[in-house]
């Protein structure tokens, strides 16, 4: 079963997912924390995918536009609360195995090495019926 | 040999191609893969193929996509080319310089996505820099008058002897004025040294062998700081008259801050300011900060540093800036 884990960050300034306040050992603990997960997901053969998106300044809102041109503008809108900073897919035997690695996930370290306790957003890729 | 491989090209349908063993074969099979009818990335994976002999799915996974996705790429480069009308020889010594340079643009994009991979395992885009090293090797046993083709072989090793010291424990990335040179490549460098004392004094100088003489410049010093800069300055201002690229003036930048000071290089910088191929671009905010760092202006410094993390679309990359504005931070 493939299961899609979505990490969202808040958006703007402050608040603890601002990795970029963080002291240097903290930052270093969680992107060693990251590698390593991504590394064990791998080696147990549980990884179907794994990406980290750019930052939302970055981001471009695309519709259909005029002519059949893509109509490109910034985004996404300043409102929104948080954007989604990266996913996993994982392929595992059962929904619990999905929320194991979920959890994990959400354990990862920030300020003072404390786990962010991040809510990880977990749902099924739709496959194909059983035979 | 020469029927087998056209009879593959007109049927257009991915199949086992034996690797070529004529070394005139080999030279056209890839003039053809890397025609300037195909992008880049098609071209890679196309000459991958047909002239690396690797197989479909060892592209596919080298490339993190699917087998299936893969194959189509290569099908559909395959079709390209019969469109342009390629046929199965040689370029005329007209088409030469411009084919040539068409081949060694899509070995050097080769050995970079091998050698900057922000993803995948380590092992799968070594083996995408070693398969370009191989094939410049043939390319220069083919034409082994090519002064650029040394150039190119020349910059891949010297490149590649330091990859050891490039990669932090965590993935990150570690530039050149950080890295630990005793991770360097000792021999590897000997050689692509040796190829770039034999390439510069055979005529025209090239952009490859350029950039060859000023990696070598950097492999042959103990630290940064005991480098030959002036030398390197010299060296790109050769290279700006071969190429408008604005990123070449803002590593001569870099280098004449380390021989001037880094006043001088930030007053360079703030000439690129308007350059619209530089506009967001992260390299020129990390230089930027690189340069505010030395003049000890850190807390600036540290705002360029987290504007080019923000700019950037690699992985090691972001981490490293994000890191070094950290590291920064806590030394204010």
């Amino acid at each position: 079963m493939k299961f899609m884990l979505m990490m969202n960050a808040p958006s703007g300034k402050g608040g603890e997912y601002n990795v970029t306040s963080w002291p240097p050992e903290d930052l270093q603990a969680h992107i060693r924390f990251m590698h390593d997960l991504k590394r064990d997901l791998d080696k147990a053969g549980e990884l179907a995918g794994a990406e980290g998106l750019a930052p939302p300044g970055q981001a471009k809102i695309v519709s259909l536009g005029k002519n059949g041109v893509p109509a490109v503008t910034d985004g996404p809108f300043a409102e929104s609360k948080e954007f989604l900073a990266g996913f996993w897919i994982v392929d595992v035997d059962s929904p619990q195995r999905a929320y194991e690695i979920a959890a994990r996930a959400s354990s990862a370290p920030g300020p003072g090495g404390k786990p962010l306790v991040i809510p990880i957003e977990v749902r099924q890729v739709m496959q194909a019926p059983p035979a | 040999m020469a029927t087998e491989l056209w009879a593959d090209w007109a049927f257009v349908s991915p199949s086992d191609v034996d690797v070529p063993a004529e070394r005139d074969d080999a030279l056209v099979l890839l003039f053809m893969c890397c025609h300037p009818a195909l992008t880049p990335p098609s071209a890679i994976a196309l000459t991958l193929r047909a002239v690396g002999g690797l197989t479909t799915a060892e592209i596919a996974r080298a490339f993190l996509v699917p087998d299936a996705t893969m194959a189509q790429r290569i099908s559909r480069a395959k079709l390209t080319i019969k469109a342009a009308g390629a046929s199965f020889s040689l370029p005329t010594d007209s088409e030469r310089p411009e084919r040539l340079r068409s081949v060694l643009h899509v070995l050097y994009l080769m050995f970079n996505e091998g050698y900057t991979s922000s993803s995948g395992t380590t092992l799968q885009r070594t083996d995408l820099s070693n398969e370009a090293i191989r094939l410049t090797r043939s390319l220069r046993a083919a034409a082994p008058n090519d002064a650029e083709v040394s150039g190119l072989l020349a910059l891949m090793l010297l490149t590649d002897a330091r990859r050891a010291a490039r990669t932090g424990s965590v993935g990150e990335l570690i530039p050149l004025d950080e890295q630990d040179r005793t991770l360097w490549d000792r021999e590897t460098i000997a050689a692509g040294a040796a190829l770039v004392s034999e390439a510069l004094p055979m005529g025209a100088v090239g952009s490859y062998q350029l950039q060859a003489a000023i990696a070598r410049v950097h492999s042959e010093a103990p630290s940064t700081d005991e480098t030959d800069w002036r030398q390197i300055v010299l060296l790109y201002d050769l290279l700006m008259r071969l190429s408008d690229n604005p990123v070449v003036a803002l590593n001569r930048a870099v280098a004449v801050a380390m021989v001037e000071g880094p006043e001088r290089g930030l007053e360079l910088l703030a000439s690129l300011e308007h350059e619209a191929r530089l506009q967001g671009s992260h390299r020129l905010e990390a230089v930027r900060g690189h340069l505010l760092e030395r003049a000890g202006d850190r807390q600036r410094a540290v705002t360029h540093f987290l504007l080019a993390a923000e700019a950037t679309s690699s992985e090691p990359e972001r981490n490293y800036l994000r890191l070094k504005a950290a590291r920064l931070t806590a030394a204010l």
